[in-house]
């Protein structure tokens, strides 16, 4: 096995043992999803919600992995020193980030086909979807979270870094796009939630599986203004001990 | 060549200066001991011998090679125990000590090394689970998945009960039989003067001794002797020009000198000076000194 299958095979073991991180990253998108489908009380403009909550429920999926799990559990690799004794082994620093972002890979495919499955079951119906606009838009997003996540990470000590973490995850849940049309928050609220990462993602993808993604410019750049800006903050901060 | 070479090395953390211009070696097939009380600059040399840091000002080689900077391909040949932690809670014994040997890629074998440690009955276990000395033998067992040609260990024996100690030094001295360097951080001096063969002893930051046990121990005597109570130790100090103290029921004289005949002098005057006070003299002896009075001696008196 080599070097980067084993990394890899240890960071999916933390994720599937850490019962608060599948919570997040399969229990709580796959709750909303089926929950608010079911019970229209959104002030969503779609005659069925499920056909808004779909994209911004991938784009909450999103962030609960590259964000707030990966987050937390690198949070708690530099307290509990494991990231540390991981840097004198061969793996390098290199192969230790290509083994949590393939984690992620893994994990979000897992998402996707959840809740992707689901919605269809609850009677979703994508209109000229662009999935491989789509695609590139989880991977950016990925990018933006995962720094987000990581910048936290590698500043907080490991209990504040949790409770970070998923404060934040939940005021992006509220004012993201995701389950609330931005156009129905408060006019100063609405125009700072479009400069946030969530936001732009939920935007890129409605438009990408909805009107295969004619119309989201702005939120293009947003989104790919965090993907390269979040991680490059986190790089130059992130405290590995 | 030297397994360790470390030259001329400073250490600073913005204004405090944590290791201070200090320069020594480190032997395969040795246990070389890095003592000092807390806060002396063991660990800060140790991980910049490890790779965690650079050095300030000076040179640090491990296995010739420059550990801050060719980290990656030095660490398939070295083996780490960190002085604590390194291992996620909910990981498991068996197959954290399987991901460190795939990691490390040496040949050695997961089900051995676990039975190395005498950590097979907790194979299942989480780490969180194991007691304090089971955590170090854990710790211990991801050191040895290097097949390690140096191992730096930090305070491996801290925390751990007898049984877990004669276990752990088992395997050290095993390690050393072998050809490996070994370099044992510990502020236990007892634990240095079983396994080490040569002594590093650091104190504020600088190296107050460096030289092998054997030597160290050799150039410096004491005389211990029972006598009487109302023994008065400032006369009997003035009498024979060296200073006594009375230690759980037995004056002590400490001499640093290998001088063997001075010894005898020595015997000689004290001797004298009891007889002529009627005072008695009982369990007299002459050897060499503990590591731990060495370490007094050399430091004004402070552990």
């Amino acid at each position: 096995m080599s070097t980067l299958t084993t990394q890899l095979r240890a960071e999916l073991n933390v994720v599937r043992r850490n019962g608060e991180q599948l919570l997040v990253t399969l229990g709580i998108p796959l709750l909303l999803l089926g929950f608010f489908s079911v019970v229209d009380v959104l002030p969503t403009n779609e005659k069925d919600p499920v056909n808004f909550l779909v994209p911004g429920i991938l784009a909450l999926a999103v962030m609960s992995t590259s964000m707030v799990s990966l987050g937390i559990a690198t949070g708690f690799e530099r307290t509990y020193l494991v990231l540390k004794r991981l840097a004198a082994t061969p793996l390098g620093t290199s192969r230790l980030i290509a083994a949590k972002t393939l984690s992620i890979a893994v994990v979000e495919a897992v998402q996707m086909i959840l809740l992707i499955s689901l919605g269809f079951i609850l009677g979703w119906s994508p209109q000229h979807a662009n999935w491989l606009l789509a695609l590139c838009a989880v991977v950016l997003g990925t990018f933006a979270f995962a720094g987000i996540g990581l910048f936290l990470a590698g500043n907080l000590r490991g209990e504040v870094n949790l409770a970070a973490s998923n404060g934040l995850y939940l005021v992006l849940l509220l004012i993201g796009g995701i389950v609330f049309p931005l156009s129905k928050l408060p006019g100063a609220l609405s125009a700072i939630s479009r400069c946030l990462p969530t936001a732009a993602l939920s935007d890129v993808l409605r438009d990408a599986l909805m009107s295969a993604g004619q119309h989201t410019t702005s939120s293009w750049v947003v989104l790919l203004v965090w993907a390269i800006a979040a991680p490059a903050v986190a790089a130059k901060t992130f405290k590995w001990n | 060549m030297s397994a360790v070479v470390v030259e001329n090395l400073t250490i600073r953390y913005g204004d405090f200066v944590a290791v201070d211009d200090i320069s020594f070696q480190a032997e395969f097939g040795e246990v070389t001991a890095i003592l000092g009380p807390n806060g002396a600059g063991k660990t800060s040399t140790i991980e910049t011998c490890e790779g965690y840091r650079a050095p300030t000002i000076g040179a640090v080689q491990v296995l010739e090679k420059n550990p801050f900077t060719e980290r990656t391909s030095l660490h398939s040949e070295v083996g780490v125990m960190l002085q604590e932690g390194g291992v996620y809670p909910s990981a498991r014994v068996h197959e954290t000590i399987a991901q460190y040997c795939a990691l490390y890629n040496r040949g050695v074998d997961p089900a051995t090394l676990l039975a190395a440690v005498d950590l097979e009955s907790k194979a299942s276990s989480t780490w969180r689970r194991l007691s304090g000395g089971e955590k170090q033998r854990m710790l211990l067992a991801l050191a040895l998945a290097a097949r390690p040609r140096v191992a730096f260990l930090d305070e491996p024996t801290s925390g751990v009960d007898i049984n877990g100690r004669d276990a752990i030094r088992h395997i050290i001295n095993d390690l050393a039989a072998n050809g490996t360097a070994v370099i044992l951080a510990t502020h236990e001096l007892d634990e240095a003067e079983r396994l080490a063969q040569r002594v590093v002893l650091f104190y504020h930051g600088k190296i107050v001794a460096n030289a092998p046990l054997s030597t160290l121990r050799s150039a410096r005597h004491e005389l211990r002797f029972s006598s009487s109570p109302t023994l008065n130790v400032q006369e009997l100090s003035a009498h024979i020009g060296l200073v006594v103290t009375l230690e759980q029921d037995q004056y002590v004289v400490r001499i640093d000198s290998a001088d063997t005949s001075f010894s005898s002098e020595l015997v000689q005057r004290v001797t004298t000076w009891l007889n002529v006070n009627n005072l008695p003299l009982n369990n007299l002896s002459v050897g060499a000194q503990r590591l731990e009075d060495i370490f007094r001696n050399l430091t004004g008196g402070t552990q």
